[in-house]
């Protein structure tokens, strides 16, 4: 498999946080083996901001579960902030899952039944810390719903849900936030506010990658990557 | 993550679920509900004929006439047996060293008649030392002496119920009753024991000299003609002679009975202890019958959890998904689900506990027809239901906890 012959991104921000070498995925269905990902290369360093965009069943969000270790890579080599994660076993994901990354769905992805402050209590769950409550508290002020801390998802507006959900992805103090179209289900107002925020945590120093297919939000970044058929077909920065 | 964080999960989404959990704890309910409801009244049943037994004291041995030809203690079953015993057997039998006493005895219902009151009693004919063997007291006048036995004397100890029936406040002493157009002298009135077996209270009783019985009410006689008794009642000096009279009655009765060495005993000398193995055999399999019975409710119960555990997991794909990819491991998931299912469990065990003595209290209060079963639910009894119980709750839960465990975090995610 060639390697992507795009020219990888030369303004270095930081430390690398993400570094893909030739990364294959290959489905079997049945009988039918699926490519969703042909040799894909690719570095995000500490601190940038990056659009990830491409038609649907062009490789995105498979390239997406694999930076975020929800998946692992058929072939090729994955350094998550300079440790190789790429084969590791389920729980081990789970681990780097829970300490080094925090996601954000379009769908929020909240548990309907439990109110925002215990959604956003839920990794610490799972990473083992203690004083829950306070740092769940303290991620909600940080996207400004500390007021609503009470209220479950039903009662809340779809934006409002998003930002229970990156207060979430946001308690383990990662540096890597992951979001798989976080605006797809929002209005033109609360777009703007989940934007602002990711602008925000990304002025903190958290960088972040994002899956999008509006290009209007992908030049809200800071770099946009091209997908296409299982590779990265472009590359390059915006003007921010 | 830590149990108590398992625990506080599994609550939650059993309270969010109310009926439906509460709908699957019914059948562990039920199941440990029963469980608990049939032994505790089996074992009261046990307790109830084992005092019965015991209260003859364990100085005590018994003959009665036995089937040669049966096995063992079968061959005293009533309808398989021919009287075989006399009045002479228990004479020769009061000779033998270590035996205080001997009471033999024939018993029927019988109808006492005064005036116009009437009472059905249990009429033992007997001797002066069966007021001791039955421990009975008397409350006034005297019991049978042997010059009543000697003479056929036609009279009359009552127990306290017919007296009362018969005669209310009144003194009957002296008075004079009828059985079957005979007439007897109630020479005296046991006082009253309480207590009953199948039906009939032990107070419900009345006691004349055996020889009356035989010649005046009810005669029976053995092979070779002479007037036979039903049993015999054998007091020892002290109770480490039990083994030795027994060998010496069985020798006595041989040859008293004429027996060839090929002949089976055509009796049988029981102590208490034997009785009550005997009794305490048969109410255990009772039991153990009856226990069977509801463990078969107890296993319904836990297909019934391990049923909507799985269904759980399917509906909570999604929520699964997402506790994965916030960090969730395997065993996370696993402990949750079978948290979910043990408490499930546990809980329904518990309240099946509750509730299944609580039907035991309830049965105990029941008077059936003068029989009072007093149920025992015993900590060993709740402590095997409720050990059952936890064992269901994990055995259900692991099937679904596992399927939930190994969901593929991203096939989870976009689920429905």
């Amino acid at each position: 498999m060639a390697e992507s012959k795009i020219e990888p991104n030369l303004k270095v921000t930081g430390p690398r946080m993400i570094s893909l070498r030739n990364v294959t995925k290959v489905y079997t269905m049945g009988k039918v083996e699926i490519m969703a990902l042909r040799g894909v290369s690719l570095d995000v360093d500490e601190g940038e901001m990056v659009a990830i965009i491409g038609a649907s069943g062009s490789g995105k969000s498979t390239l997406m579960n694999i930076i975020g270790c929800l998946d692992r890579p058929t072939s090729g080599q994955y350094l998550l902030g300079g440790v190789e994660v790429g084969q590791l076993n389920d729980n081990e994901l789970a681990v780097v899952r829970s300490k080094k990354l925090g996601f954000v769905f379009q769908d929020y992805s909240l548990l309907r039944r439990a109110t925002a402050v215990n959604n956003v209590e839920l990794p610490l769950m799972y990473s083992g810390v203690r004083q829950k409550r306070e740092r769940a508290m303290e991620s909600l002020r940080r996207v400004g719903l500390a007021e609503r801390a009470n209220h479950k998802p039903t009662e809340l507006s779809g934006g409002e849900q998003q930002r229970v959900a990156i207060a979430r992805a946001l308690i383990n103090q990662p540096k890597l936030i992951l979001a798989d179209e976080p605006t797809g289900n929002l209005d033109s107002v609360a777009t703007g506010e989940i934007m602002n925020l990711f602008d925000q945590l990304n002025r903190e120093g958290i960088t972040i990658v994002m899956v999008t297919h509006e290009m209007e939000l992908a030049h809200r970044c800071k770099r946009i990557v091209r997908v296409r058929d299982g590779k990265i077909v472009e590359d390059q920065l915006t003007n921010r | 993550m830590k149990i108590l964080d398992s625990v506080k999960t599994a609550f939650m989404s059993l309270f969010a679920n109310k009926l439906r959990s509460s709908l699957t704890m019914l059948g562990v309910i039920i199941g440990v509900g029963s469980v608990i409801t049939l032994m505790a009244v089996g074992q009261g049943a046990q307790n109830l004929i084992t005092s019965q037994i015991s209260e003859l004291g364990s100085n005590v041995l018994f003959v009665q006439p036995r089937n040669p030809d049966a096995p063992g203690f079968a061959g005293t079953a009533p309808g398989f047996t021919v009287p075989s015993l006399t009045l002479a057997d228990a004479e020769a039998i009061a000779k033998i060293p270590g035996v205080l006493g001997v009471a033999p005895t024939n018993e029927n219902f019988v109808k006492v008649t005064s005036g116009n009151e009437e009472a059905t009693v249990v009429l033992e004919g007997t001797t002066p030392l069966y007021l001791e063997i039955s421990n009975f007291k008397m409350a006034t006048g005297q019991f049978i002496q042997d010059k009543d036995v000697n003479s056929r004397s036609s009279v009359i100890v009552l127990g306290s119920k017919p007296a009362g029936t018969l005669f209310g406040n009144a003194d009957p002493i002296g008075q004079v009753i009828k059985i079957k157009d005979r007439h007897f002298t109630v020479i005296g009135v046991l006082a009253p024991k309480g207590g009953s077996l199948f039906g009939l209270s032990n107070d419900d009783i009345a006691m004349m000299p055996i020889t009356a019985f035989q010649t005046r009410l009810y005669s029976s006689k053995t092979a070779s003609g002479e007037e036979a008794v039903a049993a015999i009642a054998i007091k020892l000096t002290d109770r480490s002679f039990i083994d030795p009279v027994q060998t010496q009655v069985t020798e006595l009765l041989r040859k008293e009975h004429h027996l060839t060495a090929r002949e089976g005993d055509d009796f049988a000398v029981v102590s208490q202890e034997q009785l009550l193995g005997i009794f305490n055999q048969i109410t255990g399999v009772f039991t153990i019958f009856l226990g069977s019975i509801a463990s078969i409710s107890l296993l319904v119960g836990g297909i019934g959890i391990m049923n909507i555990m799985l269904v759980s997991v399917t509906e909570r794909t999604r929520e699964i998904g997402i506790r994965k990819a916030v960090g969730a491991k395997r065993r996370d998931i696993l402990m949750q689900f079978l948290f979910e299912a043990a408490t499930l469990s546990v809980t329904g065990g518990i309240i099946g506990v509750l509730g299944g003595s609580l039907i035991a209290f309830g049965i105990s209060q029941i008077n059936f027809g003068g029989t009072i079963i007093n149920a025992v639910v015993s900590p060993m009894i709740v402590l095997l239901a409720l050990t059952v119980s936890v064992v269901i709750g994990l055995v259900s839960g692991i099937y679904p906890a596992m399927r939930a465990a190994s969901l593929n975090p991203i096939d989870a995610l976009h689920y429905g």
